[in-house]
């Protein structure tokens, strides 16, 4: 047996609710193994709320506890609160919301938390729209995609709310992306996440296939070329200081990943150049900005910081074909 | 939180796995993976990659969890020696 | 047992102290203020050993009062008016959690317009949240109130969120003389909470899963339902063990002054109670049987003493600070029907008054009296309000 490059304790079993081929679902499976079986969950109003299926069965072997729709961060701010209160403070809390739950109706008391730099790690699964309710627009919704309340004719003409950033414009301790196609880097982020105190925001891009409009056996692929191009990088920001964890020395062009999903099957040639030059824009924006805090590091004479980089998946040699077969594009009605 | 259920009054919150017995997720399956040992390295690449999960290796061999396999592919995918395929159910 | 010169604000802030809250979420709003404002001083004096999270929202100090109730720490918040409006989500999220929260709510009108002032028409708006709800006539009512509310809220047999009501002004700003516990008999009264059930890292549980039609929603919403209906004989007991062990008069579901011959019951909650006693005073001085029935908890509702009340006089007359629009008073409308099916009902009048905090004198409450006396008892009338020309 080859050696395991993640945890192999599975703290989330088979059987719940997903939809086959759920990014969410496989986003959850590799947080709780960087996480581990002492985290105290807190889930609002998302897929995630149905998917551990119905009361009292569950698929998750920790302490979860419901919250409503936009209060993750608040609720999550009391459990913290009251397990110290108790002598348990230790124990990690995680609130675990979608895009809708953490950049629309949720970012009030998120905004707060972070502010007051509670003792939490949110965690934000972006499946890009309200999916539990059957695909409709969020402020995480990209630039042109289709969902049922974005139709031919009202197109959605704005980027997506940059989630991370804003975070990080709280000055909150970490700040990172991370997407379940890169399993190692993701369960590395997930456990540095758990150990840092002060609040702390994962950004996971996770693949819907239901909502994206791609066959689910093209999840973890979907979600590779979303990386690959450039258009969700991964990177982290530890006390302010922006690091790139992985990149693809030559990205795919963004027209890769967006061709692969039925989602974005009325783009016009124009509209993929747009994105395009919005992707290497924000990309080279990211690329400055570590460089310039690398430097400004090294100005103040500090040894450069060596630190554990978590080894993207697939591990080296990193190539395109290695361990995914490519497939045509599919398009769905 | 009180409620009775199965003519057993809980008290306080409850919480029991949705495997096999209770769960019913397996039979939305339309295909199902099937390995093709002589060309699995065990790699592990498809048991990282399972969102349910249902897949366990033991040695070389992967083992499918049939009752909670919801058959989406994903494992075949990413098998890079192609020892994985779907096949339809109507033909398993 | 001190005797301390308190504003209503104060006596509550006093009462979390001697209750020993441990998590205070805390969001200002006028009149509630200054509650916070003294925990925030206890809590950095260190006489209150409480984590105290300045939210950022009263949506937000619900659902954080929440999250630490379930860990078993006792929790605290405050509000009014408009904070409560928002809150409304969370209030039932607090009793379908069964979380024993206490909650401070400053009684104030909803606006617009906008108005500060006290009316009931906030919590009123809460009535079928499943939370406990206790109106306070004085200050040290309300002191004594956060205590007994603890006290029956984390009773095993109830586990309900419960609500402390204080008008606006008229408790919240007023100072009296208030007659505060010492800590030991305070913890004889109230030692700590022993959770049912409390998030425990490291086992597996659920708060509050999905749970679909065919399974245990309509169970929990029941056992919600008997958990109130057994608050009565507790909130009961409480006020007889507080008396007891603290001190001060037994509380009860209903405040009954001069009402033991009473043909006439003045029915009032909060501090018109205290302006409705001068006028109960001022008509048997002239001979006339007229009494107060003070409504103290209105969530349970206390159909039984009403119902006995109902037994002698009759006539009861309503007064209260809110409206139910297409119904009525809240107040009145439920004590018409806790009164259906009594051999010779009294006759309910049911007058709004004070609204957005409308002056109602013991005169005013004596011309109610006075109709009732010729038999008149309005299904709904409006009190001290003045006609608008255009």
């Amino acid at each position: 047996m080859a050696k395991l490059t993640i945890p192999s304790e599975e703290l989330m079993v088979g059987g719940h609710v997903a939809c086959p081929g759920c990014g969410a679902a496989l986003a959850m499976r590799l947080l709780l193994k960087g996480l581990g079986p002492k985290a105290v969950m807190v889930i609002p109003a998302c897929c995630w709320a149905v998917i551990p299926g119905a009361m009292p069965g569950t698929c998750l072997k920790v302490s979860t506890v419901f919250s409503s729709f936009e209060s993750t961060a608040a609720m999550a701010s009391g459990i913290k609160a009251g397990l110290r209160r108790t002598g348990r403070g230790d124990v990690p809390v995680v609130g675990f919301a979608g895009d809708g739950g953490t950049a629309d109706i949720g970012i009030q008391a998120l905004s707060g938390a972070a502010e007051r730099n509670e003792d939490f790690l949110y965690v934000c699964y972006d499946n890009e729209a309200y999916m539990n309710t059957g695909i409709q627009r969020s402020g995480s919704t990209p630039e042109y995609s289709w969902t049922t309340t974005t139709p031919r004719g009202l197109e959605k003409r704005t980027s997506k709310k940059d989630m991370p950033m804003i975070l990080d414009a709280h000055r909150i301790p970490y700040v990172a992306t991370a997407n379940p196609s890169f399993p190692e880097d993701f369960v590395a982020k997930a456990k540095k996440a758990a150990s840092l105190k002060g609040t702390r925001y994962l950004h996971i891009l996770a693949d819907c296939p239901t909502g994206w409009k791609h066959d689910p056996s093209q999840m973890v692929e979907v979600g590779r070329l979303a990386t690959m191009s450039h258009l969700f990088p991964l990177y982290e920001i530890e006390e302010g200081r922006l690091r790139i964890t992985w990149a693809p020395s030559n990205p795919v062009p963004v027209e890769k990943y967006l061709r692969a999903q039925g989602r974005f099957k009325d783009l016009t040639a124009e509209q993929i150049e747009e994105i395009q030059a919005e992707v290497k824009a924000r990309w080279e924006g990211l690329k400055a900005r570590e460089a310039r805090e690398k430097k400004a590091v090294e100005k103040e004479a500090a040894p450069p910081e060596v630190s554990a980089a978590p080894t993207p998946h697939p591990a080296a040699p990193v190539s395109e074909t290695v361990y995914v077969k490519p497939s045509p594009p599919l398009h769905f009605p | 939180m009180t409620v009775t259920l199965h003519n057993r009054r809980l008290t306080g919150p409850m919480a029991w796995t949705s495997t096999a017995d209770t769960s019913t997720a397996g039979s939305w399956r339309n295909q199902r993976p099937r390995l093709i040992p002589e060309k699995c390295t065990g790699c592990n690449v498809c048991w990282k990659f399972c969102p349910e999960p249902a897949i366990t290796i033991v040695g070389k061999k992967v083992d499918f969890e049939l009752d909670v396999c919801k058959g989406c592919g994903v494992c075949a995918e990413v098998c890079a020696p192609e020892a994985i395929e779907m096949v339809p159910e109507e033909s398993a | 047992m001190t005797k301390e010169l308190l504003s209503g604000n104060d006596a509550v802030a006093e009462g979390v102290r001697l209750a020993r809250a441990e998590v205070v979420a805390a969001y200002p709003i006028t009149p509630q203020t200054t509650i916070v404002e003294r925990l925030a001083e206890m809590v950095a004096r260190h006489e209150l050993a409480a984590e105290y999270i300045p939210v950022e929202s009263e949506h937000s100090a619900m659902a954080a009062s929440i999250g630490a109730s379930l860990t078993g720490a006792r929790a605290f918040t405050a509000t009014s008016s408009q904070g409560l409006a928002l809150m409304h989500e969370m209030l039932h999220w607090a009793s379908g959690q069964r979380v024993p929260v206490v909650m401070a709510n400053v009684n104030r009108a909803l606006a617009p317009p906008w108005n500060i002032w006290v009316d009931h028409s906030d919590s009123m708006a809460q009535r079928d949240t499943g939370w406990i709800q206790l109106y306070a006539e004085t200050n040290e009512e309300a002191l004594a109130s956060v205590l007994q509310a603890y006290r029956v809220a984390e009773d095993p047999e109830v586990l309900l969120p419960a609500m402390v009501m204080l008008d606006a002004f008229v408790l919240s700003h007023t100072y009296m003389p208030v007659d505060v516990p010492s800590q030991a008999a305070v913890d004889s009264f109230l030692p700590r909470y022993q959770p049912v059930a409390r998030v425990e890292p490291g086992s597996m549980q659920l708060f509050g899963s999905f749970s679909p039609p065919d399974l245990t929603f309509m169970e929990f919403r029941r056992d919600t339902a008997l958990a109130m209906d057994r608050a009565r004989q507790k909130l009961l007991q409480a006020g007889k063990d507080y008396a007891r062990l603290v001190g001060g008069e037994p509380l009860g579901l209903i405040d009954e002054y001069r009402t033991e011959d009473a043909e006439i019951v003045l029915l009032a909650l909060g501090s018109l109670a205290a302006a409705a006693r001068d006028t109960v005073d001022e008509f048997r001085r002239n001979g006339q049987k007229v009494g107060l029935a003070r409504l103290r908890s209105f969530r349970p509702f206390p159909e039984e003493e009403i119902r006995s009340l109902g037994r002698k006089a009759h006539s009861v007359v309503v007064v209260e600070r809110a409206h139910s629009f297409g119904s009525g008073g809240p107040v009145a409308t439920e004590v018409r029907s806790a009164l259906l099916g009594l051999p010779s009902p009294p006759a309910v009048a049911s007058y709004i008054a004070g609204l957005g905090g409308r002056e109602v004198t013991p005169k005013h409450l004596g011309a109610l009296v006075e109709r009732a006396t010729k038999k008149e008892t309005p299904r709904e009338a409006w009190v001290g309000v003045k006609e608008l020309v255009a």
